[in-house]
């Protein structure tokens, strides 16, 4: 009896922090329309200013924790508001996605900038004093994490719901035009809606800090847990979601008391359970629930459509692409090569989102995971570079993907996302660290292919193979992508509820198009691994998606050559680094800050490249006439943009 | 300053100077006339696609004119933000409802607030206006039949006493009587020295309390006068038969459909008069 209590008091103090987090999370959605993934990552990054002050500075607790909560984070968040998410305040669900997500990687790579990794205390208020409830020790801060959520309920339902401010805010995101023609002005509004979603950020961070030693990534994390308890209250529902944070709290804690850890229980993936509850109710309630409607009237704002690349340019790309590598290969040094060939990979990677994101609208935040699923079974069936594991990569992400998309199917947007990044956090937890994959803090070795005879045992060799590769499978979806099954895929991405109108079976479309991409990503995660000839469970977790993505519709996703210039530049993330050794982290901070203000460009750099060049080139060949100068200008345009030119 | 020009007061609210306006580079309106005083009804009439909606757009801040000017009180107001116009006094109830359909009706009042009244000043006149809102105050206002909808967002011409109140088809889908309803609340808001702006498709209902009617038709006006010195041949295309005052008409033909304000709102009144 006296345990089951301990358990419940625990429970609910960990249920009190994702309350705090949630409710964040929640007050930004439904006032400002718009999901934060970054907000853990703004609570992590408070928690260290918090830091800075007090105990850096040597500040009174109360006036550190004042300042920022009450200054610094209000001010950051309108901060954030005014000059990233305003410009894609009228972007697709995926553009706003990628904006944030970028925020969470820049947020991390900035804390890594300004406070290098080392051991650093926060206490927590009071010290570890308390007192003895019912023969618990409880301490002063679980009190305070109770307390705190209890005064955020009451507030948030005063203040939306009994102040003129709170309810324009939600006018706002009913019918923003209409709110304006009221009087009301809409664009303080979102900004204040952000500062608030930042003050409440910054106080979950700040308090669930001590418990996690004030680590970057865990915070961050964490916090991506009370994603569940907002997807229980429906991104909408406070009371709702703070009755799911409660029950997410008690569930772990439980789990912790009384799931037998002996016999067939202590295994990795029954441990790993644990950690996995909150992602594992994440997906489950983002199936069950019901989703909203869809929005017909919603008219997306498109540019001009342009044309997908024929035959002969897409050829054209990958035969330019097979030499430019060839000649590359030739004079770069051994580290260059290895760079070259883990962005050829990386880029490879990237190619599967190019028909799930890039043509048919769908966001996947899981696409490591079935690259690591590929190279796991690379390293059990490729066993002396046989084949058959590259097909064995293939097949069975594929069919995980198909697995994964089955229920996921009804889902659309956002919840798509978070449902993969669900599955992707559960693997970590549950799959990755296990050693029938790839053994704790470990690594298995990778073997690479040999086809036709040809072993790729040399780097340059295996590099030349990668372009082959990555130019082929270009070709190949630029083919998919002609076809019908490339009409249908675009038709979804303009509007599932036109489609949905002339009778088209998207839910086959979605399922095909999730597995085509998973088994490209499993494929290319086998040679990923090859590239590097060992892999671990880290190089495949969640949070390795996130560039993936981010760097590819930078590069933009409707493009194969986006995919390869995403590939590239995350490939030479070392050769960045080394560059700017005094930034923390290069590549998160380059690839959040470009993925944050892609507002500006919602296309990618490829296409935008290949517009200059083009009308460049029509420049070039009007003022020169004749077949040799249209051959000219065409190979010039081809070589520009590398394969698969143009997008859809 | 006045003059001795009979009952037309002298300050127009709103003017229009030839306005140009485009949605990115198609130009719709090609040069906008229009002068609105207190006291007047102007309905602005015409087809489809005229670009009635538009004009109102430009008047009430939401598209800024390409070329022209449009004054409010005298003042250059080009490129002035809807929120700023509302605020001094221009009440906009865009096409279809005008009310947030996710807030209830006492918050969809108190988002009302703005024009300068109390949250008390607000409830006390639109309640006692609408009666069946006081009813319904705490119903999310997405659940009620459009009538009902209809007279909440006519709630903020009443509890904001406008200068000037812009109306977008209010007549579109709902019943004949609540049109009449709705219009003659129109008519009273105007005797109280407000300039009224409204569009209709189907010019029916909103002649009884025009004053004056300009007809739109591809972004021009193509005629403008009082409701019955309308060429014949326009009244016939746009005003659904010959003439005037076809409202009383169609107040008696709705006397069967007399569930006025239920979920059932039927079309509005074109082509049924006699
Ligand atoms: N948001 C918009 N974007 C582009 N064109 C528009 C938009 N709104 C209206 N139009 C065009 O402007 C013209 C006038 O429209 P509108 O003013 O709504 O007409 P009305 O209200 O008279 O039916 C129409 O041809 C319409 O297609
Ligand atoms: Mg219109």
């Amino acid at each position: 009896m006296h345990e089951l209590i301990a358990f419940t008091i625990v429970g609910v103090v960990t249920g009190a922090a994702y309350a705090v987090a949630a409710s964040g999370l929640v007050v930004t959605y439904s006032t400002s329309g718009i999901f934060n993934i970054a907000h853990g990552a703004v609570g992590m990054f408070m928690a260290f200013v918090f830091w800075q002050f007090e105990m850096a500075w040597h500040w009174p607790p109360l006036a550190a924790l004042f300042v920022t909560v009450c200054v610094v984070a209000p001010l950051s968040g309108a901060a954030v508001e005014r000059f990233l998410i305003r410009r894609v305040s009228d972007a697709s669900v995926a553009t706003t996605l990628v904006v944030t997500i970028g925020l969470m990687v820049g947020l991390i790579g900035l804390v890594d900038t300004i406070w290098p990794p080392q051991a650093r205390v926060l206490l927590p208020f009071f010290g570890h004093s308390g007192f003895q409830l019912v023969g618990v020790f409880v301490t002063w801060e679980d009190v305070i994490t109770v307390g705190a959520a209890l005064g955020i309920a009451a507030g948030l339902r005063l203040f939306l719901y009994r102040t003129r401010t709170g309810v324009t805010m939600r006018a706002v995101v009913d019918n923003r035009g209409l709110a304006g023609l009221n009087g009301a002005r809409p664009a303080r509004i979102g900004t204040l809606s952000w500062a608030l979603g930042a003050m409440l950020a910054s106080i979950a961070g700040i308090l669930i800090a001590p418990e996690l030693q004030l680590s970057v990534l865990p915070l961050t994390l964490l916090v991506v847990d009370a994603y569940a308890a907002a997807m229980i209250g429906r991104l909408r529902n406070l009371p709702l979601t703070f009755a799911g944070a409660l029950l997410i709290g008690l569930l772990q804690s439980y789990a912790v008391g009384y799931m037998p850890s002996t016999g067939i229980w202590d295994s990795v993936p029954l441990q790993g359970m644990r950690l996995a509850i909150p992602s594992i109710l994440l997906f489950v309630t983002l199936l069950i629930l019901p989703q909203d409607k869809i929005r017909g009237a919603v008219i997306q704002v498109r540019r001009a459509v342009r044309p997908t690349a024929g035959l002969a340019r897409s050829l054209q790309g990958a035969v330019f692409l097979v030499l430019a590598v060839v000649v590359a290969t030739s004079f770069l040094g051994a580290g260059d090569t290895v760079d070259l060939g883990t962005g050829l990979a990386l880029g490879l990677i990237m190619l599967s989102l190019v028909p799930l994101s890039g043509w048919g609208g769908q966001v996947s935040l899981c696409q490591m995971t079935f690259a690591g699923l590929g190279a796991f079974a690379m390293a059990r069936a490729g066993g002396g570079g046989s084949p058959l594991g590259l097909l064995a990569a293939a097949g069975l992400a594929g069919a995980v993907g198909a697995l994964v998309a089955l229920p996921a199917l009804r889902l659309k947007g956002l919840y798509l996302a978070l449902a993969t990044m669900a599955f992707a956090a559960a693997m970590d937890d549950m799959f990755f660290p296990t050693s029938t994959a790839f053994t704790f803090n470990g690594s298995v070795a990778i073997p690479r292919p040999s086809i036709f005879g040809l072993h790729f045992t040399g780097q340059r060799s295996f590099v030349i193979f990668l372009a082959v590769v990555f130019a082929v499978v270009s070709v190949a979806l630029l083919a998919l992508r002609r076809g019908p099954f490339g009409r249908v895929l675009s038709a979804m991405k303009d509007s599932e509820a036109a489609c949905a109108t002339l009778g088209l079976n998207l839910t086959l479309t979605k399922l095909v198009v999730f597995s085509i991409s998973a088994a490209i990503a499993g494929f290319a995660g086998a040679l990923y691994g090859g590239m590097e000839s060992v892999a671990g469970a880290t190089q495949f977790e969640m949070l390795q998606s996130l560039p993936i993505l981010l760097l590819c519709v930078v590069g933009g996703v409707a493009t194969c050559s986006g995919a390869l210039f995403g590939g590239i530049v995350l490939g030479l993330g070392p050769v960045f680094q080394s560059a700017l050794p005094q930034v923390g982290s290069v590549t998160l901070l380059g690839t959040g800050l470009a993925g944050a203000t892609l507002g500006a460009n919602p296309d990618g750099v490829m296409p935008a490249l290949y517009e200059r060049t083009a009308s460049w080139c029509s420049g070039v060949s009007a003022r020169l006439t004749g077949p040799l100068a249209r051959k000219l200008a065409g190979s010039a345009a081809g070589s520009a943009t590398g394969p698969g030119t143009a997008p859809a | 300053m006045s003059s001795p020009d009979r009952s037309v007061p002298v300050r127009p609210v709103l003017h229009l100077r030839s306005v140009r306006a485009a949605y990115g580079r198609i130009e719709v309106l090609h040069g906008i006339d229009l002068v609105v005083r207190p006291c007047e009804v102007v309905a602005l009439l015409g087809p489809n696609g005229a670009g009635k909606s538009t004009v109102l757009k430009v008047a009430s801040g939401q598209l800024v004119p390409t070329a022209g000017c449009f004054h409010i009180l005298g003042r250059h107001a080009n490129g002035i933000r809807p929120d700023v116009l509302a605020r001094s006094g221009l009440c906009t109830i865009p096409e279809g409802r005008g009310i947030f359909f996710n807030l209830t009706v006492t918050e969809n009042l108190t988002m009302m607030t703005y024009g300068g009244s109390s949250r008390r000043e607000v409830q006390e006149r639109a309640f006692a206006r609408f009666p069946r809102l006081a009813e319904r105050r705490r119903q999310v206002a997405g659940t009620m039949s459009g009538g009902e909808q209809q007279m909440l967002a006519m709630a903020r011409a009443l509890s904001v006493q406008p200068a000037a109140l812009l109306l977008d088809e209010i007549s579109m889908g709902l019943a004949p009587l609540v049109v009449d309803e709705l219009y003659e609340l129109v008519a009273q808001i105007a005797a109280d020295r407000v300039a009224v702006l409204l569009t209709e498709q189907f010019a029916r209902a909103a002649l009884g309390v025009a004053s004056r009617v300009a007809v739109m038709a591809q972004g021009r006006i193509v005629a403008e006068g009082r409701p019955d010195d309308l060429p014949a041949d326009l009244a016939d295309a746009y005003l659904g038969g010959s003439g005037t005052a076809g409202r009383r008409e169609a107040g008696g033909s709705a006397d069967t459909r007399a569930g006025d304000t239920s979920a059932g709102d039927t079309n509005t009144s074109n082509g049924r008069a006699a």
